[in-house]
C-alpha cells in the first residue's frame, strides 16, 4: 500500500489531524516528564540507608526538671540517667539491643559539619568533605546493624560522655566508605587522622562502614547523603534519643513495653504519641512526599493516556462515518477488508508518528523548564523512546474498535446515493 | 432565542451520546486535576498576614564573610546572638523582635498526670503587636517586662483548654521547667501558614501549634535552650548553651516592622552602618554585605512553597491543555459533520451570529456539564491528597466555595475557547456548496 492515498485524504482534514497530533504530542511531552518524576522517586525511596531496618524502632524522651548540661556536675547527672534508661531497656524481654543516639538515617534531624585533612580550618571551606555526625556507644553500630568492612567496632573504652553543646573532638571516629574514598581515594582510611570542624586536634579514623545514611532527606543534602561519621559519644542533655531491636516478631509488644518500663525508672519525664516510633513509620514519613508525588504524577498520566486515546477513538470514528461511501467505493473495486483496516491504522500511525516528532521537542522543552526552576535531572533519552512507543502502541490500540467497524463495510453501499 | 439554541444543542447532543460523554469526561477530569493541584498551590503560595505583609522585614547580617556565604553569596539566614541582642537594644525600627525557638516541658498540677512537651518561641514583647496576634484573654506582656525578665507566659488556646479547661487563665500560673510562670495572655487559635516568623526552623508549614511565648531575656536567663536549627562556621570556643550565647553560631530568627519607603530606606542605612562599624572594630573582614527582605521575598527566598506543589500544578495544566485541545478536535469533528443542516439554515438566512451563537451554546452546556463533573471529581481530588500528599501541606488543601466557583468557570470558559476554532469552522461553510451536494 503506497502512503500517497492516506496522505492526499489527511490534508483534507488538515485542522483535525493537527489538533489530535498536537494531542498525542502533548501527552507525549508530559508523560515521558511524569515517568521520568516517578522513576527518580522509586529511586529515591529505594536507596537503602545501611541500616538493618527490621525490628527497629527508636525512642525519644525527655527529662523534666534536670540540670541544663552546660556544667560537669550536670553532666554527670544528665549522664546518670541516661546510663539508668538503657540498664532498663536492655532489660526488657522483647529487646535484643539497645544503644544512645542522637539521631537517625530519614529522621530529618540532623548535626552536620565538615571533615578536613588540615587542622583548624572553617566549617564552610571549600574542599572539605561535608558529613553528618552520629553520636553512640559501643553497642550502637551493631544494634543499627551496620556493616562494618574495615577497622573495627568502637569498644567500652573509647566511649567518652560529655554535654550536649560541647563540640571537643573524639580519638577515634568510624566513617562510612563515601568519606573513606572521598578523603583518601588512594589509601586505606583506617588509621589516618582526620579534623572534625575545624578542630586542631586529631580524630584517628578506627572503622569503616559499608554505608550509613544522613538524617536529612531534603535535597540540600542530596550533595552529601552517605556521609556519615560516627563519634563515640553518649550525648548528655535534657533530652535522650534510643535506637533499639527488637526479638524477631516482637516489635510490637516490645514498642509497647517502652512508656511504663521509662516511666517507672523516673516519672518526672515526657513521652507523647512520637516517642515511640517504629523505623518503618521514620521511613515511611520521610519519604510520603516522594510517595505522594510518583501517585499523583501516574494519576495524571493515567487520564492523559485515557483522554488521549479516547481521543483517537472518537474523531477515527468520526472519519469512519463521513467515509462511509468511499470505503464502499474501495471495497467494490476490490479491496479487502483487512486493506480498509490497514489504510486506518496506517493513517493513525502517520498521525501519531508526526505528534511524536513534535512530543519529542516539546518533552525536551518541558524537561529544560523543569531543570531551570525545580532541580529536575536530565531526561533520559530511554524515557523519550519508551514514550514513543507508549504513545504509538496507544493510537494503534485506539484505532484498532474503528477502523475494524470501517472494514465491515458492505461494498454496496457504493451505490447507495448517501 | 437562546432557548431554541439550547433546544438545538441538546438535540444534537443526544444525537451522539459516545462524543458527548467523552467530552464532558475529558472537560471534567482536566479541570479536577488541574483544580486538585491547584488548591494545593493557593494553600501553600497564601499570604499568612495579608494587610501587613509588606510592611514586616527580615534583616540578615554577614558575618561570617565570604568563607560562610553559600554558593549565591547570601549571608547566613539567621543571626547570632551578638547581632541579634544588639539590633533590639538599637531598636531602629517602629516594631521588631528576635525570636528562637523554645520546646520545653510543662508539669501539670494535678498529680498523677505526666510531664508534657510543648513547643514555642522566645520573643520580645513587640512580636505580638508587629503580628497582629490575636488574643483570647489578656494581652501580650510589655516591655518593662522584657527588661524585667519576668516570668510571664503567653498560652496557645490548646494549651489553655489542656491546662485550664478552656477557662480565662490570665494571671494563674503554670509550671515550665520547673519554675512558675504568670499567664498574661491566651492566643485565640493563632496557627498563621506557612509559619512565616521563623521559617528557618519551621520549613514553611507546620502541623503542631505553637503553645508558649515567653520573654527572650527571661528564657536566655533561665537557660532554656534553642530547639531549633544551630548553624556554626567554627566550633564555638566555649560549651553550653552560654557557649553558644558567645559564639557566631547562628540560630535566632528576627523581624521588623517598617512602615514606608522611608523607614526602609533609613533600616537599610542603619544596618549598613551597623556593618561598616564592626568592619572598623575589626570583626568584620569584609564590606556590608546585608540583606533586607520584606515578607513575600523572604517567603520565596526561602523556596517555602514545595518545588513539587508547582511542578504538580504545572503538570495537571498540561494535562488540562491536552483536555481542551481533546475537546477541539472532537467539536470540529461533530460541528462539521453538520454541515448540510448549518448550510440549510445559512440559505434559509441564518446569520453567522447565529451560527456563532448556537455552536458556542453547544460548547457552553458540555463546558457546564464537565463542569458539574470537575465539581464531584475535585471533591474527590481533594479529599484525597490528604492521604498522598504530607501532611502539613494536605492538612491546608480545602474545597470552599471560590474554589468551587472558579472550577465551574474554567470548565465553561476554557470549553468556549476550545470551541471557538470549530465554530468559526463552521460559520465559514458555504451554503450554496452543501445544498448542492445534497
Amino acid at each position: 500500500m503506497t502512503l500517497h492515498p492516506i496522505i492526499a485524504a489527511l490534508r483534507k482534514h488538515k485542522a483535525g489531524v493537527v489538533l489530535i497530533s498536537l494531542q498525542i504530542a502533548l501527552t507525549l511531552a508530559i508523560v515521558c516528564n511524569a515517568i521520568f518524576i516517578i522513576g527518580q522517586r522509586i529511586e529515591r525511596i529505594n536507596r537503602p540507608t545501611g541500616l538493618d531496618e527490621s525490628n527497629l524502632f527508636m525512642v525519644g524522651q525527655q527529662w523534666v526538671n534536670v540540670p541544663s548540661g552546660d556544667d560537669p556536675a550536670g553532666v554527670e547527672k544528665l549522664d546518670s540517667m541516661l546510663k539508668e534508661d538503657l540498664v532498663a531497656l536492655r532489660g526488657l524481654p522483647d529487646v535484643a539491643a539497645a544503644a544512645p543516639i542522637n539521631s537517625l538515617p530519614l529522621l530529618n534531624n540532623s548535626w552536620n559539619g565538615s571533615l578536613a585533612l588540615k587542622p583548624g580550618t572553617e566549617v564552610k571551606k571549600e574542599g572539605n568533605t561535608r558529613s553528618t555526625y552520629y553520636f553512640g556507644d559501643e553497642q550502637t553500630l551493631s544494634t543499627l546493624g551496620l556493616h562494618l568492612v574495615a577497622g573495627r567496632a568502637f569498644n567500652a573504652g573509647d566511649v567518652q560522655h560529655h554535654g550536649f553543646r560541647d563540640q571537643s573532638a573524639p580519638a577515634g571516629v568510624i566513617v562510612t566508605q563515601a568519606i573513606a574514598d572521598k578523603m583518601f581515594p588512594q589509601h586505606d582510611a583506617v588509621g589516618k587522622p582526620i579534623y572534625v570542624d575545624g578542630s586542631t586536634t586529631p580524630s584517628t579514623i578506627v572503622g569503616v562502614v559499608e554505608r550509613m545514611q544522613v538524617p536529612s532527606t531534603g535535597s540540600w543534602a542530596n550533595d552529601f547523603a552517605w556521609n556519615s561519621t560516627l563519634e563515640p559519644v553518649r550525648l548528655n542533655a535534657n533530652f535522650s534519643r534510643y535506637v533499639l531491636r527488637a526479638k524477631p516478631g516482637r516489635l510490637q509488644a516490645a514498642m509497647h513495653s517502652i512508656p511504663s518500663t521509662l516511666y517507672a525508672v523516673n516519672p518526672l519525664r515526657v513521652l507523647d504519641d512520637d516517642s515511640v516510633k517504629s523505623y518503618a513509620d521514620i521511613r515511611a514519613e520521610a519519604y510520603r512526599a516522594d510517595v505522594g508525588m510518583a501517585i499523583l504524577m501516574g494519576v495524571v498520566c493515567l487520564i492523559l493516556l485515557a483522554v488521549t486515546a479516547a481521543g483517537i477513538v472518537g474523531l477515527t470514528s468520526f472519519w469512519v462515518g463521513q467515509r462511509q461511501r468511499q470505503i464502499g467505493v474501495r471495497r467494490a473495486l476490490g479491496a479487502r477488508k483487512v486493506d480498509i483496516l490497514h489504510y486506518f491504522q496506517l493513517e493513525n500511525l502517520l498521525i501519531a508518528g508526526g505528534g511524536a516528532v513534535v512530543g519529542l521537542l516539546l518533552a525536551l522543552g518541558l524537561n529544560r523548564l523543569l531543570m531551570q526552576h525545580f532541580e529536575m535531572q536530565r531526561l533520559p533519552v530511554i524515557y523519550v523512546l519508551l514514550g514513543i512507543v507508549l504513545v504509538l502502541l496507544l493510537g494503534q490500540c485506539a484505532v484498532f474498535v474503528p477502523a475494524r467497524r470501517a472494514s465491515n463495510v458492505p461494498p454496496v453501499t457504493a451505490t447507495r446515493s448517501v | 432565542m437562546l432557548t431554541y439554541y439550547l433546544d438545538l444543542a441538546l438535540r444534537s447532543l443526544k444525537r451522539s451520546p459516545g462524543l458527548t460523554a467523552l467530552m464532558v469526561l475529558a472537560i471534567g477530569f482536566g479541570v479536577a486535576a488541574s483544580m486538585t493541584t491547584y488548591s494545593v498551590f493557593r494553600a501553600v503560595s497564601g499570604d499568612p498576614i495579608p494587610w501587613k505583609s509588606s510592611k514586616l522585614f527580615v534583616p540578615q547580617i554577614d558575618m561570617w564573610g565570604p568563607n560562610g556565604r553559600d554558593s549565591d553569596g547570601e549571608p547566613p539566614d539567621a543571626m547570632d546572638y551578638l547581632d541579634a541582642t544588639t539590633m533590639m537594644r538599637a531598636h531602629r525600627a517602629k516594631l521588631q523582635s528576635a525570636m528562637y525557638q523554645i520546646s520545653p516541658s510543662v508539669v501539670p498540677t494535678e498529680a498523677g498526670k505526666h510531664p508534657i512537651n510543648v513547643s514555642g518561641h522566645a520573643v520580645y514583647s513587640e512580636f505580638f503587636p508587629m503580628l497582629d496576634v490575636p488574643f483570647l484573654y489578656g494581652n501580650g506582656w510589655s516591655a518593662a517586662d522584657d527588661v524585667q525578665r519576668a516570668a510571664v507566659v503567653a498560652i496557645s488556646s490548646k494549651l489553655n483548654e489542656k491546662l485550664f479547661g478552656g477557662a480565662n487563665s490570665v494571671g494563674k500560673s503554670i509550671n515550665i521547667e520547673g519554675k512558675d510562670y504568670r499567664v498574661v495572655g491566651v492566643l485565640n487559635n493563632w496557627n498563621p501558614q506557612p509559619r512565616f516568623f521563623d521559617v528557618v526552623n519551621s520549613g514553611g508549614f507546620s502541623t503542631g501549634v505553637e503553645d508558649v511565648f515567653m520573654p527572650f531575656e527571661r528564657a536566655i536567663d533561665v537557660g532554656i535552650p534553642n530547639d531549633g536549627n544551630t548553624n556554626c562556621n567554627a566550633v564555638p570556643a566555649e560549651s553550653g548553651f552560654i557557649g553558644l550565647q558567645h559564639s557566631p553560631c547562628v540560630w535566632i530568627s528576627y523581624m521588623a516592622e517598617l512602615d514606608d519607603a522611608a523607614a526602609v530606606a533609613t533600616y537599610r542605612q542603619y544596618l549598613d552602618g551597623y556593618a561598616r562599624d564592626q568592619q572598623q572594630a575589626g570583626r568584620f573582614a569584609w564590606p556590608a554585605n546585608n540583606r533586607l527582605r520584606d515578607l513575600p521575598e523572604w517567603l520565596d527566598n526561602q523556596h517555602v512553597v514545595p518545588s513539587d506543589t508547582k511542578v504538580s500544578l504545572l503538570v495537571a495544566l498540561g494535562l488540562l491543555v491536552v483536555c481542551l485541545v481533546n475537546t477541539a478536535g472532537l467539536l470540529l469533528a461533530k460541528f462539521l459533520r453538520r454541515s448540510s443542516e448549518i448550510g440549510v439554515r445559512r440559505a434559509l438566512g441564518a446569520q453567522r451570529t447565529a451560527i456563532y451563537a448556537q455552536f458556542l451554546t453547544e460548547a457552553g452546556i458540555i463546558g457546564l456539564a464537565g463542569g458539574v463533573l470537575g465539581l464531584l471529581l475535585t471533591g474527590v481530588g481533594v479529599a484525597s491528597v490528604s492521604w498522598v500528599l504530607p501532611k502539613d501541606i494536605a492538612a491546608l488543601a480545602r474545597l470552599d466555595f471560590s474554589l468551587l466557583a472558579l472550577t465551574l468557570l474554567v470548565a465553561i470558559v476554557a470549553t468556549l475557547l476550545a470551541g471557538l476554532y470549530p465554530t468559526f469552522r463552521a460559520s465559514r461553510v458555504q451554503p450554496a456548496w452543501q445544498l448542492k451536494s445534497n
